[in-house]
């Protein structure tokens, strides 16, 4: 799944310290040239045949025009296959979401919109190849009160995001996705309680629940630090959180993921990609990857992270055709660990298939069905080994950090 | 160099003496200045604690390990041959003093002009009293602005029954009267008793190791002669040593001849431990057996606490560090110890808190070693009434210097305690306060005497275990630093003791156990217990952290378990930081410590024990 990256924003959100740049003109065909030779480059050592998903982030990929989404598009379909109906996901700002040009990103072969406030951990905009389609996630739906909108920097207003969704939902029926915040300074049980059935009125199918991170660098941490904001204490994080699996559950939602819901099987194609381990290829400044360079005659899974600067970026880009800017080979274990990580925050969790693709001779339950940890976690009610594979439980899931260390140290003895 | 001849200073030539002063009032300043005006060292402006040559002793300003110098000098015609032998500055480090002082015949007694006398001063003046020594007072810094010999003289006066006009003032830094004292010296401090045709008969007052020639023992000669090629025996131990090398100390070993009755120096003999050159054995020739001169009591151990490598991989360098820095610190008292959270470590006796930091600070800095103490105990005793006990122990009272060796109260018929007669001397407005604060500790009141107008001498019976840790630092703070402390042994006395444990989800922590007395118990425990749930990460289950005396539980605080714990994005962006972490939790389990099934970091109980020497 490629995941072409868009690293430009109109301002700096208080909350975001992702890979993300304010500058006052964009010499976009530019950038477009270099995301479109980039991707070609990726692909190409990749020596992947065929697309499942592409993934426009930020950035604010919506604020790129219509033209580089298609142009990027057109680049993924000539060095791979890239299916009709592969899910293309642009991420999109509320504030730079108009019905029509909307309209111009659909018409370019977006099918799909994530609507943020706070846009994802997601590589930052390139296009974000998988091996199958292009995905371009656009809809910042987070927040939908003008007083949280201005704490959190957000330069669109609760009107604005609302007609956003609606037009979003216009024009991508049942392929929106929103974000959804908690956790706010200050926020309170009650506040959430109609946050919660607030969104649910205006929703699509599909919903990214976060709690409100303090990432350190900005403005936002700096004023809770500073005491200016309350910090919420986490008993109240917690209760938001199961309120709110609780809530979207009643309305049909299903929790496949930490942070993911969604309703009549309206699940991201391209971010479960990332949770099974599947291969990703990061396109654009700061994008990360996770492939095997068969054209380099690999067979092994490379961590790749490219250029983050912009201009850097570019001039790489233009003198060899990519700008990657660090590569690391993961070994098994690492590769594992990878999979134990991403896995069990998926419902699903970790098949046994897709444990025998990455551990061919060593089984799961050669791995964690013996004494050991991850069967006291059992015995205790967080994790199942059973048929389908390994998996939190309900409860689990929403201690899953508090599991993992105990079960990548239980493998790594093995 | 060309070697002296020590014949040339009979037994009426030679003065054996020790400088003697609370802690800063000028003792090592002193001793730089009779070591360069009789020509020992060259002047410079560089002298500054020539005789304190560890690196722990230059920096706290303090003396830990006694030194000698032998100074020649010159009066009214007639060569002198002076000892000086230098004496620890610290309450902990009274034995030592004490041990110096039986190789000598007089001592001055240093007072600072602005302080006046100091808790030090009081007992260093009895530890000379006692041995019947002469003692010179002399009053130092009356170059500073807020000097008052007069004021201070009174006090020599009032308190040690000297008159005034015996004290000479000087100032040790500026060089003022200081050709004085050492005349003084001469003049009122008797030559040893002794005779150079006796059979010998050398006292071993202190001794160092050195790795190439093996222990240096340093002996006053109470008779006879010694030289190289002398087979001598020790008094102690009966066994028979050929002499290698005598000689004096200026301050450095300087190789002589002979060494005659009356004369202080140093003597290699092959002997290969420290233990073979036991404080206060006597040596004496091979086949002339002497009276051996009364021994010292060995240095008794007031603190106890656990040391433990940081991780076990560390143990036998700690091992090998620990085994050489005892062999110049006699004083210390080694056992091998192994606690279930810590590993295998050992359990060490020291002097006093002090001795113990200064302990570890050489471990650091002599050896490059990190080392994990555990809380300091006292050496409590029990008298046991089991029989069964008794007959296991071979004996009905034991000691007990580690709590987890607590006997239950059903087989005891009594606990004993520590005590120590603490001395304070402060300026009177702080009485209220200070009172308070000893009546707090469990003191009695023994005595209080104005020393003048101003200033008040307060002695309290004391348990050892009140002021071990923090009760130094809090007088120096509730009097603005004015009151001075020291204490001496006052044997043992009958304490309502008991054994505390912290549990953890009903599971006690062994190395958090204590011994304290009953009325102490429940706040301590409250304490230990807040300040757990402050250092142990929160898990997957409720914790419960209680103080307990037996079944009964004094003390409890909850730990809530983790309702959420996950983060809340993570996508294809950069995840190698994030396995970055996780890793380096995965390893961390191996350094948890599982009491139970809780978890506990390791160094958890270090930060809440440490945390009290900190408070």
């Amino acid at each position: 799944a490629p995941c072409p990256q868009w690293p430009y924003c109109r301002k700096r959100c208080s909350y975001c310290n992702f890979n993300t740049y304010v500058v006052p003109a964009v010499d976009e065909a530019a950038v477009r040239a270099c995301l479109v030779r980039e991707a070609q480059t990726l692909l190409r050592l990749s020596q992947v045949h065929s697309v499942t998903s592409v993934f426009f982030g930020g950035g604010t990929p919506s604020l790129a025009s219509p033209g580089t989404v298609a142009a990027v598009l057109e680049a993924v379909a000539g060095a791979a296959h890239l299916p009709a109906g592969a899910e293309v996901t642009l991420e999109a700002n509320p504030s730079s979401t108009s019905a029509s040009v909307l309209d111009g990103f659909r018409a370019a072969g977006v099918n799909r919109l994530s609507i943020g406030v706070q846009v994802r951990g997601a590589p930052p905009a390139a296009a974000s190849a998988a091996p199958r389609d292009p995905i371009v996630t656009v809809l910042p739906s987070q927040s939908l009160d003008d007083a949280e909108l201005r704490m959190l920097g957000r330069e669109h207003t609760a009107a604005e995001a609302r007609k956003a969704v609606e037009a979003a939902r216009g024009l991508f029926p049942g392929r929106t996705s929103i974000d959804l915040l908690f956790g706010l300074p200050g926020q309170s049980r009650d506040a959430w309680a109609q946050r919660l059935e607030a969104t649910l009125r205006l929703c699509d199918d599909h919903i990214s629940l976060y709690q409100l991170t303090l990432e350190r660098g900005t403005a936002l941490a700096a004023q809770v630090r500073a005491g200016a904001l309350p910090a919420p204490p986490q008993d109240l994080l917690a209760d938001m959180y199961h309120t709110a699996r609780s809530a979207l559950g009643a309305a049909g939602f299903r929790h496949y993921e930490v942070s993911s819901f969604a309703r009549k099987g309206a699940l991201s194609t391209h971010n479960l990609s990332y949770w099974r381990a599947e291969q990703y290829i990061g396109v654009g400044p700061g994008a990360h990857g996770r492939f095997v360079l068969r054209a380099e005659g690999g067979c092994s899974r490379e961590a790749r992270v490219q250029t983050p600067e912009p201009v850097a970026w570019m001039r790489e880009v233009q003198s060899r055709g990519h700008g990657t800017r660090s590569r690391a080979v993961l070994s098994p274990l690492e590769q594992l660990e990878e999979l134990l990580t991403l896995g069990l925050r998926t419902d699903e969790g970790i098949t046994h298939e897709r444990w025998g693709h990455f551990s061919p001779q060593l089984s799961l339950q050669a791995v964690f069905e013996g004494p050991g940890e991850a069967r006291a976690l059992q015995q205790e009610g967080w994790l199942v080994l059973d048929s389908g594979g390994l998996r939190c439980t309900w409860a689990g899931l929403a201690v899953l950090d508090s599991l993992l260390p105990a079960l990548l140290w239980q493998l790594q003895r093995v | 160099q060309e070697e002296i001849d020590m014949s040339t200073y009979p037994v009426e030539s030679i003065r054996n003496f020790s400088i003697i002063a609370h802690v800063d009032h000028g003792k090592s300043t002193l001793a730089d200045r009779l070591l360069e005006i009789t020509g020992t060292i060259s002047k410079t402006d560089r002298n500054k604690q020539v005789l304190d040559k560890l690196q722990v002793e230059r920096e706290r300003g303090i003396t830990v390990k006694a030194q000698s110098a032998s100074l020649f000098y010159n009066h009214e015609g007639i060569n002198y041959l002076l000892n000086l032998i230098d004496t620890p500055g610290h309450v902990d480090f009274s034995y030592e003093v004490s041990r110096s002082l039986s190789a000598c015949q007089g001592v001055i007694l240093v007072v600072d002009a602005n302080e006046g006398i100091q808790a030090q001063t009081v007992a260093n003046f009895y530890l000379a009293f006692e041995a019947q020594l002469s003692i010179i007072p002399v009053i130092n810094k009356i170059d500073l602005k807020n000097a008052d010999p007069e004021r201070v003289e009174k006090q020599i006066e009032k308190l040690f029954d000297i008159p005034t006009d015996e004290c000479i003032r000087i100032s040790a830094k500026q060089g003022t009267n200081v050709e004085k004292v050492l005349q003084k010296v001469i003049e009122k401090i008797p030559p040893p008793q002794c005779n150079t045709a006796d059979p010998l008969k050398a006292l071993v007052f202190d001794s160092t190791f050195d790795h190439y020639r093996g222990v240096v023992a340093n002996i006053a000669l109470f008779g006879g002669e010694i030289a190289k090629g002398h087979k001598i025996v020790s008094a102690h131990t009966k066994k028979r040593y050929e002499v290698n090398e005598v000689g004096i100390l200026t301050p450095n070993e300087q190789p002589t001849h002979k060494l005659y009755a009356g004369q202080v120096g140093y003597l290699i003999a092959g002997m290969k431990e420290v233990t073979e050159a036991q404080i206060g054995d006597t040596l004496f020739l091979y086949k002339q057996p002497v009276e051996p001169l009364p021994g010292f009591k060995s240095a008794k151990p007031m603190v106890f606490a656990g040391m433990y490598p940081i991780d076990q991989t560390e143990y036998n360098n700690l091992k090998s560090a620990l085994e050489r820095l005892t062999l110049n610190d006699s004083s210390v008292t080694v056992h091998r110890d192994s606690s279930l959270a810590l590993g295998a470590g050992w359990r060490l006796g020291f002097l006093g808190l002090l001795h113990m930091e200064v302990f570890n600070q050489r471990l650091e800095q002599e050896y490059n070693m990190s080392v994990i103490l555990t809380a300091p105990t006292v050496p409590y005793k029990a008298v046991l009434s089991s029989a069964k006990l008794i007959k296991e122990y071979g004996k009905d009272q034991i000691t007990i210097i580690n709590p987890a060796q607590f006997p239950d109260k059903l087989s005891v018929s009594e606990y004993l305690e520590p005590t120590v007669l603490g001395t304070v001397v402060t300026p009177h407005e702080y009485i209220g306060k200070i009172i308070t604060l000893c009546q707090d500790r469990r003191a009695v009141q023994k005595d209080l005497l104005y020393i003048d107008e101003n200033r008040v001498m307060l002695k309290y019976l004391f348990p050892l275990n009140e002021i071990v840790v923090d009760f130094y630092d809090a007088l120096k703070s509730l009097s603005s630093g004015y009151a001075s402390f020291d204490y001496e042994d006052a044997g043992y006395q009958s304490a309502d003791l008991i054994k505390m444990d912290i549990l953890l989800n009903g599971n006690p922590v062994e190395e958090l156990a204590t011994v304290i007395h009953k009325d102490k118990a429940y706040a301590a425990g409250k304490l230990l217990c807040e300040r757990l749930k402050e250092t142990i990460p929160r898990q997957l289950f409720e914790i419960a952290i209680q103080a307990a005396i037996g079944k009964k539980i004094i003390a409890r605080e909850t730990l809530k378990p983790y309702r959420k714990n996950v983060v809340a994005k993570c996508y294809g962006g950069d995840i190698t930081r994030r396995m970055k972490l996780l890793r380096r939790q995965a390893e961390g389990k191996r350094l948890m410590r599982k009491i139970g099934n809780v978890e506990v970091p390791r160094d958890a109980f270090i930060r809440v024990l440490k945390r009290e020497t900190d408070k």
